[in-house]
């Protein structure tokens, strides 16, 4: 056995790989429940990619095949309605986890220096993952997938002068037809899957580069041992790994039970009008995305005034645009001088609770009509509109509330009962 | 960087090169990135198409396919026609002005050739769903006792009225296309092509 690793470590470095990313990296001990979701998020991505190829061995990407394949493989298949429901599951369950993870960072600063390029390349993924996500909806070639693509499609006839060939250009005809389901199906399956894969990997190289942040927000690098080693850290392998196996265990019985007792979970994870085939001469009653694209669908359609002789349609474009691209831009709007909210003020407690309750709401209302009255007279429309005007004043006056933020003294190590 | 021991003729060539590799890559490319455009098969199925109107009642609508996408036929009542004149204050484009948004011959209060015989692509101009038909004024529409009778999107809650103008402040920026059209008999109607000829 010694022998053999000798030999393949002189060819390949098997062991060096190992002992940096597992064995020997160095994770602060103080880890807490919110950093189960990147591992969860990993392995999510490896259910995705194994249900998916099963999939793909009965699907068909053709207008008149694609429905009945889907419903094929629900009920003629053994054991088709399990990979499928897993499939199905499990992009819901994707973006669960992958919030949760990117809240993990809003609580304890992880985005901060010397980790914007962990972030920056979190948020990438968070991007394809959405794009993923998008495509993958219009292939079982439901009404819903349908007219879904539809909207989300016309968004680019909002750009100036290239919009309407951009739009052709991305579906391939003049409106959603088979054409745009075939190429949708070869970035769902193959191009998205490898540039996610890529990106997972670079990920976690600039992540063992810089190290783990952690619930207090200090450097653990900045306290070593005689040994090089950091005073608060624990080998990745076995502690974690370990920890993690607990929170997959759980996190799979939860799992399991969406699975089997309600894998549309009362139209959240399946849409009623995607149990019709598309019908390309009635749009459902109303068209709303999958829960997970809802707080940025409710931003897109805040905007019903044309301002600055630029009409309200591309606005609410922009705006949608800029709710995903301010993200990206934390790491330099944040001002205070301490990372996790253990040591910080009421002002950035108060912010962060504001945009969560947003954020909320506006997921909420977006799976709801505009023109619904819902609370205090106000249409859901109004509602909409304040809550968007919230989400952006989180990002926006972050320079200004996290300078004024009274911090707390942050402690030279980790705190850890 | 040190220019110590740098050859400039060999510098000045890499650069030479690498310039004309960029230029290479991007010619290679250009057959994938044009590859996903409409096909020579999808640019030829916009064929038009023809309708019977004949069994269509006033106040009825019919709904036919042309180049994929929904169109309506609407035979439009006296009450619908001078709701036209009765909500033109609250329209964003009453005149039409947009030229794209339909034929010079149905740049008219009633956006059609004859006046009663509404023809309008039923997609809106704003993300491209396929507005509800709420033809009748009032509270039934479920828009308000205000309502004149028109077009509600659904997806985004853009309004327009029976002739498929758009309403003030909602998302869509523009009424709703005319498509070409023009009459073969008295009764019978052909979509995608001008009396003179396909468009």
């Amino acid at each position: 056995m010694q022998k053999l690793m000798t030999w393949i470590d002189e060819r390949f470095p098997l062991t060096k790989v190992w002992k940096e990313h597992l064995a020997e990296y160095y994770a602060p001990k103080n880890f807490n429940f919110w950093y189960y979701f990147g591992s969860l998020a990993l392995l999510v991505l490896v259910m995705q990619i194994a249900t998916g190829i099963f999939l793909t061995m009965h699907y068909k990407p053709d207008t008149e095949l694609a429905f009945a394949s889907v419903e094929y493989i629900m009920r003629d298949v053994d054991w088709g309605w399990l990979i499928r429901y897993m499939h199905s599951t499990g992009a819901s369950f994707f973006f669960v986890v992958v919030y949760l993870h990117m809240f993990r960072g809003l609580l304890y600063g992880s985005y901060r220096g010397p980790r914007e390029l962990v972030w920056i390349i979190g948020m990438v993924i968070f991007v394809a993952l959405m794009a993923e996500a998008f495509m993958g909806y219009l292939l079982p070639w439901g009404n819903m997938s349908y007219w879904g693509a539809q909207v989300i499609i016309s968004l680019f006839d909002a750009i100036p002068v290239v919009g309407p060939v951009l739009s052709e250009w991305i579906r391939g005809d003049f409106v959603v037809t088979d054409a745009t389901l075939n190429r949708f199906f070869a970035f769902h399956v193959i191009a998205i899957p490898l540039i996610l894969a890529a990106l997972v990997f670079v990920h976690i190289v600039a992540l063992h580069k810089v190290g783990s942040n952690n619930p207090d927000g200090v450097e653990i690098k900045k306290k070593k041992g005689p040994n090089g080693i950091p005073l608060d850290g624990i080998p990745f392998h076995p502690y974690y790994t370990v920890k993690d196996i607990v929170g997959v265990t759980v996190f799979l019985m939860l799992f399991a039970a969406v699975i089997f007792f309600a894998p549309e979970l009362g139209g959240w994870f399946l849409e009623p009008d995607n149990f019709t085939p598309a019908n390309i001469l009635q749009t459902p009653q109303e068209i709303v995305p999958l829960w997970y694209f809802t707080p940025f669908y409710s931003i897109l359609r805040a905007n019903v005034y044309n301002f600055f002789w630029i009409d309200a349609k591309i606005w609410g474009v922009i705006f949608m645009g800029l709710s995903i691209v301010v993200f990206f831009l934390l790491p330099w709007l944040d001002r205070s001088p301490v990372k996790s909210i253990r040591y910080r003020g009421v002002l950035y407690k108060t912010a962060l609770a504001i945009f969560v309750v947003s954020f909320v709401i506006l997921g909420f209302l977006g799976t709801k009509s505009p023109e619904i009255v819902s609370l205090f007279w106000f249409k859901n429309v109004y509602w909409v509109q304040a809550f968007t005007v919230l989400y952006f004043a989180f990002f926006f006056l972050m320079p200004i509330y996290t300078k004024l933020d009274k911090t707390k003294p942050v402690p030279e190590r980790v705190t850890w009962k | 960087m040190s220019e110590e021991g740098v050859n400039p003729r060999r510098r000045r060539l890499l650069a030479i090169t690498s310039g004309l590799g960029v230029v290479g890559t991007v010619y290679a490319l250009t057959p994938f990135v044009l590859s996903m455009m409409p096909s020579a098969r999808a640019k030829a199925s916009g064929a038009p198409v023809e309708v019977d109107i004949s069994k269509l009642e006033a106040g009825q609508l019919l709904t036919v396919e042309w180049r994929g996408k929904p169109v309506w036929i609407l035979r439009r009542t006296p009450e619908m026609l001078k709701s036209l004149s009765a909500v033109e204050k609250l329209l964003a484009d009453p005149e039409s002005a947009v030229t794209d948004q339909q034929p010079e011959y149905a740049k008219n209060e009633a956006r059609s050739i004859k006046p009663e015989v509404l023809v309008l692509v039923g997609i809106c101009t704003h993300l491209g769903c396929s507005p509800d038909k709420r033809l009748d004024a009032g509270v039934a529409s479920g828009l308000g006792e205000d309502w004149k009778g028109g077009f509600f999107c659904p997806c985004h809650g853009s309004k327009f009225d029976l002739a498929g103008r758009v309403f003030k402040n909602v998302p869509a920026p523009t009424n709703l296309v005319v498509p070409p059209h023009a009459y073969i008999s008295d009764t019978r109607i052909i979509i995608g092509a001008d009396q003179k000829g396909a468009a």
